[in-house]
This record gives structure tokens, C-alpha cells and sequence, in this order.
């Protein structure tokens, strides 16, 4: 077997000490370790978005990053976006305006728009597609996706007074 | 990216075994790379780690040089900003002191992929992965940069001019690692621009151009610099056009004129196109960064 | 209040947004195996001794097999043609792993089963092949020409198929032409790359003597049938599931395929589960994609413009193997009429083998071709006429009280082209009025006053969709009072599970979100043929709607009894039978599904049969045809041939619209599929069949910065070939695009005088149009 090393990370707020094969990239380890199969694998070269995690709040490639990379960080992933029963008000505007139809970029999305719609207060449909452009979707042509961003934008500005 | 070419060894995905090495420290990274042989150095991995999971690269040691907090700072040095070769890329866009005193980095940085792989992609890994479509090399070309390393030998300056041997081929021994780059800041209300033609947003580009400049008084162009990526194994400086362009009064008619020096660059032939358009690109590109560098530099003198 | 037409919240939502989905590998099966797969580097090579030994000594390697290891039933079988057509001279698909020959870089040679996929790929590096390289061929035009290498070592020809077709008196059309004009075209299409690529789970079970496959396959049916029929087993033996959730099919997921089998055959040899995932570089090298056509086309009009005839030949790129058949040239050829009366037409197909993995369908299914030739053909018209392109076309439509109206041309489901319905000039007008065409000259001057080079550009397109000969559905209420639909049909991102829902919903009064819908699951449904071809709306849809209707029958008549109440005076709703007017009166489902099990001994009364359940196969006559029109406005930059598309616009008409939001994502992914068509995506190959463009930064699919913002408005046609009204609308937004952007991008250089020819329509490409045109002074 390769060589392994014990790392100790929080995933989804929940603290875990694993021994990983130091070769094993950060998505398959979630995935097959963790058996969290909510972030999906598209390319594995970095190019479509689907494998996308927040690593301490930043949104990043997992099959760009090493398992062990991922020792002493915080991981988020979309099951730890989700709440524990329904849907997120992000979520939600994705079901509103159809922003999703096979569903296996979505959860990449997502953790991409989580962080960007956290950062940016007011981005109008240009900036959304800028912050869309590393996530490729084949099924919507991202008009939905960007729709729901620009509500959930729309109904948060509505609900700060 | 290079193509399946290879007619001996099929192609297979996820990394091939190696040994992985977190030194906490610069003299500890340099000492693993002189005594590990066939080690890669792991920086943002936005590039490396494609290579690995495709197995174009199988090195037998990784030494991943993310936990090295004395590479990660951004400071200013007398008239120079000074960055830590991990400095990531959008740490370097948040800045306040890159976006005050180095626009035209920040300029480039929206043309560099998408804030997933700037979130972890590093100002230093893009300077020694040199490919030859970066940003970053022909940013630092334009800015005149001093390029620093440590090594097994100590430490030495290279100047961004040296810095490319060839085709991705850094100024760097096996035992060696980029450590820092500092980079001269133009006056404050200098012009910049940095223009690319990418396929797509964040793609390589297929040529780009970043220009700098600043006016005299009587509005003529007291220091131009100009560099090209994506034409070329390297970053390529248009001195020749910025020694033509200097004491000059700027206009549309001059920055044309200036721009054909570009026609000379070599070009690179890929799948997304061939040489002689990327050398008529890069013409047309050097005029538009000309022109909009100077539109800045009016707006920096109001 | 109906379902049916309503854009209902889709049921498929939450789990998908939550990350709950269950694709292909999500499964994990205790004591499961990985599997790696060895492929040929070389287009074409002999196959010599394959050594295994290194591999096998592996630690955590289990398995390496090779040809001569699959199970002596199905190894010296190639993997059945289920598509035949006389045409096809050399009917030759692959085996399920490589015997003697690789005919493409990437087919399958061996395949090694390991503890996980990290072992296998180290494992796979060292199973050692000999091959001897033979000659390749690589383009189909060259792979035509005499003296070729040939695709198949010991052929005579790279002929796979030649399929004449025409209708009408051709050259009495030509001979009689006031005017004639000749286009040769070359068009490339890539693949379809969904973001999931192909995947398998193969489990078998000794004591049962049965195999259960799960895969995302578009198909499971098919591929039940055609693994059954190669082993030589009972079909009752075998059971697919295509996996509940599949990450986007756009065709190539139709098929089935070497890994496949292997999967299946490892899983019968060790005894355990055996999984095989695609990576990305293999679906750019072995899944099935679209490819190359060229197209030599002439056209004949009378003075006023109007279509006398259209006539030439093609050559289609097929690849190594027909697994398909020639569906997608043959769908291409009876396309190019279009909307329009043509009254004669000949088109001489020539299909190509070369050394490239073959060539199926990708969303459009050769009708992006077609309609990109017949568009171009009637520009050109247009042009040389001097008319508006809109006009022109107004004065060839197909009017709608032409309707049913006869192509002359038969269709892939062996029954003649016939237009059902649909109303062609007025779908046109409706988009050129969204699109605000009548006043695009006057924005398009001033940008030109401003050196900005706009331009505009239309296409038209009809669709044959809704292809039978059936896709049965199975209602049943259970005896939890819960409902229950399954298909052969699979869910592959469009919202089968909510259109079905919604019309079971409005037979049985039960809502969508309470209905379980199981596509996929060769369990749940006798037969079944898949999801493709536009085709589930227009045949799950009705079936689902007559089984429906069954079991609302058999609900009220087996409640008649429990209430003593005339059939006639009850009526449903959520989930009870009830007499009208009096609802505290009823039957719960669930008390009526308990009635019609039956107690042992006890005769059900008179009319009342066993169950709620209900399996219907609606039967369409013949496909029912879809019809739209794009308007793309487009800006190019004359400097560096990059062209920004600014507005889109489309006009569309699937009949009867189950839920319309739905519909218009339909339509949205479309017409992104088209852009990557007109402007991007380009599968290369050298001239020795290697593959050039290997993964997403080499191939290039639109970002969301790429995708205009489409706008939509839709027709409803309904058609008279099912009850429900409905025509598919899974690719109508990609068929015209092409077209319709090459066309604008046409006009915007009009100035130049410079002619589109080609797709995709690369920024270098434009440059090169715009330096010819200028030395040759036609500008």
C-alpha cells in the first residue's frame, strides 16, 4: 500500500482524524472515505467546477487538492450547506427558477455562489456569470442558475432594511 | 496541457505513488530538495496536481511548501512591493497595497482562471510553472521584477529577464525554490492595462499584452514598458517599441506604429490556434493596451 | 385545476441541491472491486501477446482481463447492431474487449479489477501489449479516396454505408432553374460530455444464476437485451438499473459498451461487485461522439426565390464501428427540407469508417447539420437574390393548413416524413418579433457608424421527435394507499419524474411530490427502449396517462362497491375516492387497495379485478414533429475574429407543454449545446487518428460567460398523434443555433463579403475569411 499519513480536519463542523494514502486527492477521499457523495467528479484536471468545496470558506478545487493537504482545515461541502431538513434560501431559489436539471454540477455550483454571494453584496448578472464561469453545467445554460442568484440576491437586499 | 502523443505508455488517471514531504520552513524545503531525488515542488497544485492526476508528471518525492508562513507575506520594500512566492493569487487581488501600488497585477489577475483556482493558485507557482499563455510571467516582465531564491548553494537574485530558459523552463536548479519577487512600483496615477484574447473567460490567453506608462508634463510619454504572453516560450519585452515610444506624443497613429514590432515574435502553434494569428494578435493587442494605458495615465494626472 | 401545463416545483429538486442525488458511483456495495482499462495508444495496430504478469503481482490486483478471458459466450461475439439499414455495407462493431486488431486510440484492450482505483491505474500501466502498429486513416474524405489505408486491416474499402435518398423529379428541378447556387460546407460537431461521465456496478449472484448491472445508461432495456442475448441467457436473469440519478446523457449514454460487459464479466469471474468509472480522458477518447460531415449542396429556385429543388452528397465520418448504425447521417440527409415545400430532392450519403472511436447521436442528432446546410443554402439565395432573409423563407414555408403535410422522405422509424402540425410562418414571426428584427438594419447602421460590425441571423428547423414504438409505463396504487409509476425511460436530468408525475397527478388526484416515480429499473417495466430522440413526453407521457386512466378505473369501480354509490357520482382527490358533493363519504386508496387484494377465499364482486395496477404502452403511429425558429445577433471583432453573441432569440413550439419552465430549460441548454457547436467545440484528431483534444482546456465547452441570456416565446401545436398533444423538446434548442449564429456572424461581416462555410466558426477562421476577402477585393 502507499504511504499514508493521519490528518486531522473539520468537515462540516465535525472534527475527524483519518489516515489517508498521501496520493489520494481531497474529492476522492470525501467521497469514498467519508462516503460523502455530494460533491461529484467531472474532469479531475481542475476545468469543470464540479468537484468544488469550500476549503476555510474559500471555494476550491478537490481534485486539485491532496487529502493530506486538507490537515488542520475546514471543509465544507454541500451536505454541510444543507440544513437538516429542507432547503437553504440559495437552494431554494435554484428550485424556484430551475437552475438545475441533472443535478451534478449543482452542488459545486452552489459551494462557488455560497462564497461569492458571501463576498460580493449587490453582483449584478455579469459578475454572477464571471463568478459561474469555473463551473460548467452541460444541461441548463446557466440562465436558471444565474436567475436564482440574482433573487436570492433581490429577497436578501429586500430583507436587510 | 500536453496531448496523448505518446504511442508507449497509454494514458492512465489519479496520481502514481510518491513520498510526501511538509517542510514548516524555507531552509527545510531546501534541504529536502537536495536530498530527494525527483521531487516536485507543491505550491497552489492548480497546475501540478492536473499533471499528476493525468500522470504527464509521476515524481517520486512532493514536497508541499503550502504550510511555509514566511512565504506568504506582501510588503511594501522602499519603492517595491515585495510578495511571498505563496502569495495566493486573490490574496493578492484583496490586497489594498497591490490594488494601490500594482493595478496592473490586479488587472491581470481577472484574466487568470476563476476564483476557484485563484484561491489557491500562487503568484510564485505560475512564475516557475511558466507556461507559456500565463499572466503572471509577462506581468513581472513589464514591472522589471527581481525574482529570489533559495537554494542548497544560498541565495541568489535573478533578474525577470533571466528568469526564462526556455520552454517551462525556470532559472532554477533542482535544489532551488522561488522564495520571493520584488517588483519596482511605477509613481502613483501611472497608466496600466493588461488585455488578453482567451476563448473563454480565465482561459490561457492566446495573447495578451501589459503596458505601463507615465507622462511628461507637456503630455509626452516619459516611460513606457510593454510585455507580451502566449507568443512565445517566455514573456517577451518590446523594448525596441519602448525606447521608439519615449519623449513621443502619444495617439492612436504612434501606439499603431509601435505595436508592429510585435509582428516579429515567434507565436506558438496549439489546438486553439496557429502562430501567425497569435503574432497578429499580439499587434493588435500591444496598440490596445498602449491606448488604454494612456487613457489611465490622462485620468492619473487629473 | 390541471398538472398538466403547469409549471410545477420539480420533484427531482431536493435531494439533487442537497447533494442526495445517487449517481452512478455514489453506489457502494459491500466487498466491490475497481476496475482500470487498458487502451490502445495506437488508431490501428495488431493486437500481439498481452503480459499481465506485472500487473497481476500487484498487491490489492485481482483481475486482468483480456479478450480471451471474457466468457466463451459473448468473447468471439461483436456487440450487437440493433440499428440496421440496408445501406450499411460493412456492418462491423467491436468486441468487448479488443481480440486482434485496435481500430481506434482508446478502444479497450484489457481491463484490471483491483482493490481500488489508485491500484488499478498503477496496475494498468504495467499489463504490457504488443501491438504492431498498422496504417491509420483519419479523414473520411481521405478515407474515400482510392488507395487508402483501411480502417479494418483485410478490407477492400473504408465504405461503411451508402444510403441514396430523394424524392421528386430532381433534375427536371434543376434542368428549369432560373437560378442555381453550389455550397460545399463542412460542419463538426463534437461530443456530447455530460459533466458525469459513463459508469457501471456489475454484481452477480451464483445461486441465482443472475447478473444486475447498474449503469447511467440512457437505455437500460437495450442493454438488458443485448447482454442477455449475448450470453445467452434468460432476460429474466438480467436486471438493469440505470442509475436513479445520471449526470446529463445528451446520447452518447444510450449506447452500450465494451466497459460494460467487462464489468459484468469480472463481477461473474471473482465473485464480487465490480465497478468501473470513466474518466474524462477516456469519455474524450472512447465514448461515442458526433463528428465530421461535408457536404456538397446545390440548390435550384425560380425567379421569386421559391425551392424547385436541392440536391448533392455528403460524407459522414462513422468512425471505426456502427454500434448506431447510420442513424445520424441518415437523420441528417431527411432533415435538410426542413420547413420548407421543397418539391424535389437527392442527397448521396457516403458514411466513412477511419480510425476514430465511432460516431452515435449527440443532442440534435445530425439535424444541427441539416439545418445548418438548408440554412445556408436559402442565405445564400437570399443574398444573391437580394431579398431578406426572413422573406425569402416566408415564401417556401410549409403553410399550416398544408398540414399533415408528406416530405417525400421516409424516417428512421421506417414511416414517411410526415409533418404533423405546426405552424411554421407564424413561429417565424414571432421570433423576429421578439428579436425586434424589422428595426435591426437601423441599430446595425449606427454600430457600423461607430465601427462596430453587428450582424443578424435566422434559423428554422423541423424535428422529428416523440419516436416510438413505445415507452411503456406501470401505474400502481400499493397496498400503503401510496402511488407508485415506473418506465423504461430514464431520468437524465430533464424532469421525468415530474412530467410523469404531473400526469398520473391529474388522473388520480394525488400530487406530484407524492408520487413515486422509479424510471430506469428493467424490474419495473417488461420492456422498454430508453431515453433519446426527443422521444419520452410524446410516448411515457400517454402511456403514463392511459395506465393512469386504468387504475382511476379500477379505483371507482372496486369504491362503487365499498360505497354503494354509482360510478358516475364519484370522484378523486388527494388520495381518496369520494361521492361528489358528500366528501366525508370515501375510500382511502390504501382501503380500496387492501379490497382489491382480495381475502383468501373471498370472490371479488362482479367488475372488480385484482389490484390497482396497470402497465400501458402507448403506440405512436409515427414520430410527431417539433418546430422552431432562432434569431442570433451577433458582434464581431474584426481585429481578432472573436465574436460575442448579443441577443438570442427563439421561437418554439413542442405541442402541448407539460410545464412550460421546464420546457424553456429545455430550451436554455439547448441553445447552449448550439453555441458550443457554432463556436467552440472542435474534437481534433492528427493525420494519424490521434486524438488532439484530450480534456476541457483543449476542448472547449461554454462557460456561463459564453451562453447568452435566451429569450424564449412558445407555440402550442398540439399534435393529433397522441392524446396528450405532446412533441418532444429535449433538442430543439440546439438544432437551429448553429445555423442561426454563423448566419449573423455572416451579416455582420457582410461589408467584406466574407461566406461562412465551416463550423465551429473559430476566431482564427474569421481572420482568415476576412484576408481573402480582402485580397480578392470583394469587399
Amino acid at each position: 500500500m502507499g504511504e499514508k499519513r493521519e490528518i486531522r480536519l473539520s468537515v462540516n463542523g465535525e472534527a475527524t482524524t483519518r489516515e489517508v494514502e498521501v496520493r489520494w486527492t481531497l474529492v476522492d477521499f470525501l467521497r469514498h472515505e467519508l462516503k460523502l457523495t455530494g460533491t461529484h467528479v467531472g474532469c479531475e484536471h481542475g476545468v469543470c467546477g464540479a468537484c468544488t468545496v469550500l476549503i476555510d470558506g474559500r471555494s476550491t478545487r478537490s481534485c486539485l487538492t491532496l487529502a493530506v493537504q486538507a490537515d488542520g482545515c475546514q471543509i465544507t461541502t454541500i451536505e454541510g450547506l444543507s440544513p437538516a431538513e429542507g432547503l437553504n434560501p440559495l437552494q431554494q431559489a435554484f428550485s424556484d427558477h430551475h437552475g438545475l436539471q441533472c443535478g451534478y454540477c449543482t452542488p459545486g455550483v452552489l459551494c462557488t455562489l455560497t462564497e461569492f454571494l458571501q463576498d460580493n453584496a449587490d453582483p449584478n448578472e455579469e459578475e454572477i456569470r464571471i463568478a459561474l464561469s469555473g463551473n460548467l453545467c452541460r444541461c441548463t445554460g446557466y440562465q436558471g442558475m444565474v436567475d436564482a442568484a440574482l433573487a436570492y440576491v433581490a429577497a436578501r437586499k429586500g430583507s436587510t432594511v | 496541457m500536453v496531448p496523448w502523443q505518446s504511442n508507449e505508455r497509454p494514458p492512465n488517471m489519479k496520481p502514481a505513488p510518491f513520498s510526501y514531504h511538509r517542510p514548516e520552513s524555507v531552509t527545510d524545503a531546501v534541504a529536502m530538495l537536495s536530498t530527494l531525488e525527483d521531487a516536485k515542488i507543491l505550491a497552489g497544485g492548480q497546475s501540478l496536481m492536473a499533471m499528476m492526476n493525468f500522470r504527464y508528471l509521476a515524481p517520486d518525492h512532493i514536497v508541499d511548501i503550502n504550510r511555509i508562513p514566511e512565504l506568504t507575506e506582501i510588503r511594501e520594500d522602499g519603492d517595491a512591493i515585495r510578495f511571498g512566492a505563496m502569495v495566493r493569487q486573490r490574496d493578492a487581488m484583496d490586497s489594498p497595497l497591490v490594488q494601490a501600488l500594482c493595478p496592473l497585477l490586479i488587472e491581470a489577475l481577472t484574466h487568470v482562471g476563476h476564483i476557484q483556482t485563484r484561491n489557491r493558485g500562487t503568484i510564485g507557482g505560475s512564475l516557475s510553472h511558466l507556461d507559456p499563455s500565463a499572466e503572471m510571467p509577462a506581468v513581472f516582465s513589464a514591472l522589471d521584477a527581481v525574482l529570489h531564491v533559495s537554494g542548497a548553494r544560498g541565495d541568489r537574485e535573478v533578474s525577470i529577464a533571466d528568469w526564462s530558459l526556455g520552454f517551462m523552463m525556470p532559472n532554477l536548479e533542482s535544489d532551488e525554490l522561488l522564495v520571493g519577487i520584488t517588483a519596482p512600483c511605477w509613481p502613483r496615477g501611472h497608466g496600466y492595462a493588461f488585455l488578453e484574447m482567451a476563448r473563454r473567460h480565465g482561459d490561457f490567453a492566446l495573447a495578451g499584452a501589459g503596458a505601463l506608462m507615465t507622462l511628461n508634463g507637456d503630455g509626452s510619454i516619459a516611460r513606457v514598458a510593454i510585455a507580451l504572453t502566449g507568443v512565445d516560450t517566455g514573456p517577451v519585452r518590446l523594448r525596441d517599441a519602448e525606447t521608439a515610444l519615449v519623449g513621443q506624443m502619444p495617439g492612436e497613429a504612434l501606439f499603431a506604429e509601435a505595436a508592429k514590432s510585435a509582428e516579429a515574435v515567434a507565436g506558438i502553434d496549439d489546438v486553439h490556434a496557429p502562430a501567425d494569428y497569435r503574432r497578429r494578435l499580439a499587434v493588435v493587442y500591444t496598440r490596445r493596451a498602449l491606448v488604454k494605458a494612456h487613457e489611465r495615465a490622462l485620468q492619473g494626472k487629473a | 385545476m390541471s398538472w398538466v401545463g403547469s409549471s410545477v416545483p420539480r420533484v427531482e429538486d431536493p435531494d439533487l441541491l442537497t447533494g442526495q442525488g445517487q449517481f452512478i458511483d455514489d453506489l457502494h456495495l459491500p466487498n466491490m472491486l475497481h476496475a482500470a482499462v487498458v487502451r490502445s495508444p495506437y488508431a490501428h495496430a495488431r493486437i500481439g501477446k498481452i503480459d499481465c504478469s506485472a500487473a497481476l503481482e500487484m498487491p490489492g490486483v485481482h483481475a486482468v482481463l483480456t479478450h480471451a478471458d471474457l466468457p466463451r459466450q459473448f468473447r468471439d461475439q461483436r456487440l450487437l447492431l440493433l440499428v440496421p439499414n440496408p445501406g450499411i455495407r460493412h456492418p462491423v462493431t467491436n468486441y468487448a474487449l479488443a481480440k486482434d486488431e485496435a481500430c481506434f486510440a482508446g478502444e479497450a484492450v484489457a481491463f484490471v479489477v483491483a482493490d481500488d482505483r489508485y491500484i488499478a491505474e498503477d496496475a494498468a500501466e504495467r499489463v504490457i501489449v504488443d501491438y504492431d502498429p498498422l496504417p491509420a486513416v483519419s479523414d473520411c474524405r481521405a478515407a474515400l479516396a482510392p488507395g487508402a489505408a483501411t480502417a479494418h486491416a483485410g478490407r477492400d474499402d473504408n465504405i461503411a454505408a451508402e444510403l441514396p435518398m430523394a424524392f421528386g423529379d430532381i433534375d427536371a428541378a434543376f434542368d428549369g432553374a432560373a437560378h442555381i447556387f453550389k455550397e460545399s460546407l463542412f460542419v463538426h460537431r463534437g461530443g456530447g460530455h455530460p459533466i458525469e461521465c459513463r459508469g457501471v456496478v456489475a454484481a452477480y449472484d451464483p445461486a441465482m444464476d443472475s447478473m444486475m448491472l447498474w449503469s447511467n445508461s440512457q437505455a437500460p432495456h437495450m442493454l438488458r437485451n443485448v447482454y442477455a442475448k449475448m450470453m445467452g441467457v434468460s432476460e429474466g436473469r438480467v436486471r438493469v438499473i440505470a442509475s436513479p440519478d445520471i449526470g446529463g446523457g445528451f446520447g452518447p449514454k444510450v449506447l452500450y459498451y465494451q466497459e460494460q460487459f467487462c464489468a459484468a464479466a469480472a463481477a461473474r469471474q471473482l465473485g464480487r461487485p465490480v465497478k468501473w468509472i470513466e474518466d474524462r480522458r477516456e469519455n474524450f477518447t472512447s465514448t461515442y461522439q458526433e463528428r465530421d460531415q461535408y457536404w456538397d449542396v446545390e440548390i435550384a429556385v425560380d425567379e421569386e426565390g421559391k425551392l424547385r429543388g436541392v440536391r448533392g452528397s455528403m460524407i459522414h465520418d462513422s468512425g471505426a464501428y456502427v454500434p448506431w448504425g447510420v442513424i445520424t447521417p441518415f437523420i441528417s440527409a431527411t432533415t435538410v427540407p426542413g420547413p420548407y415545400v421543397l418539391p424535389a430532392y437527392r442527397m448521396d450519403v457516403s458514411v466513412a469508417f477511419t480510425n476514430k472511436v465511432a460516431t452515435t447521436p449527440v443532442r440534435g442528432a445530425g439535424r444541427p447539420q441539416a439545418a445548418f446546410v438548408m440554412e445556408r443554402l436559402m442565405d445564400r439565395v437570399a443574398r444573391e437574390l437580394d431579398l431578406d432573409p426572413a422573406e425569402l423563407r416566408r415564401r417556401n414555408f410549409v403553410q399550416p393548413e398544408q398540414m399533415p403535410y408528406p416530405v417525400g422522405l421516409v424516417f428512421r422509424d421506417g414511416n414517411p416524413v410526415v409533418y404533423d402540425s405546426g405552424d411554421y410562418p407564424q413561429c417565424q414571426e414571432k421570433s423576429l418579433e421578439l428579436a425586434d428584427y424589422d428595426n435591426f438594419r437601423a441599430r446595425q447602421a449606427d454600430a457600423r457608424a461607430e465601427g462596430r460590425y453587428i450582424g443578424i441571423g435566422l434559423g428554422s428547423y423541423v424535428e422529428g421527435t416523440g419516436l416510438g414504438p413505445f415507452e411503456g409505463v406501470n401505474v400502481k396504487v400499493e397496498m400503503s394507499g401510496g402511488v407508485t409509476v415506473q418506465t423504461g425511460g430514464t431520468a437524465i436530468g430533464q424532469g421525468l419524474r415530474t412530467m410523469l408525475g404531473q400526469v398520473v397527478a391529474d388522473r388520480l388526484g394525488v400530487a406530484p411530490e407524492d408520487i413515486a416515480v422509479t424510471p430506469g429499473d428493467t424490474a419495473g417495466v417488461s420492456i422498454g427502449i430508453g431515453t433519446f430522440a426527443s422521444r419520452l413526453t410524446a410516448n411515457a407521457g400517454p402511456s403514463a396517462q392511459m395506465a393512469a386512466n386504468t387504475v382511476r378505473e379500477k379505483l371507482i369501480k372496486a369504491a362503487s362497491h365499498l360505497l354503494e354509490a354509482a360510478e358516475e357520482d364519484l370522484d378523486l382527490a388527494e388520495g381518496r375516492v369520494f361521492v361528489k358533493g358528500v366528501p366525508g363519504h370515501g375510500k382511502t386508496f390504501a382501503e380500496i387497495a387492501s379490497f382489491t387484494n382480495g381475502m383468501p377465499g373471498f370472490a371479488l364482486p362482479g367488475g372488480v379485478v385484482p389490484g390497482l395496477e396497470e402497465t400501458s404502452y402507448f403506440t405512436p403511429e409515427r414520430s410527431t414533429y417539433a418546430n422552431g425558429a432562432h434569431v442570433a445577433e451577433v458582434e464581431v471583432d474584426i481585429e481578432t475574429g472573436a465574436v460575442t453573441i448579443l441577443r438570442y432569440c427563439t421561437a418554439h413550439d413542442c405541442g402541448t407543454m407539460i410545464n412550460p419552465k421546464m420546457v424553456e430549460g429545455q430550451v436554455i441548454g439547448g441553445v447552449a449545446h448550439g453555441v458550443g457547436n457554432a463556436l467552440y467545440e472542435w474534437m481534433r484528431y492528427d493525420d494519424d487518428a490521434q486524438p488532439q483534444t484530450v480534456n476541457f482546456g483543449e476542448y472547449l465547452i461554454p462557460m456561463a460567460t459564453d451562453v447568452p441570456r435566451v429569450e424564449q416565446v412558445h407555440m402550442q401545436s398540439p399534435t393529433p398523434l397522441n392524446p396528450l398533444g405532446a412533441k418532444g423538446a429535449g433538442e430543439g434548442g440546439t438544432i437551429p443555433a448553429l445555423a442561426a449564429i454563423a448566419a449573423a456572424i455572416e451579416d455582420a461581416l457582410a461589408p467584406f463579403g466574407v461566406h461562412i462555410a465551416q463550423a465551429p466558426v473559430t476566431p482564427h477562421y474569421v481572420l482568415a475569411l476576412l484576408d481573402a476577402a480582402r485580397a480578392s477585393g470583394t469587399d
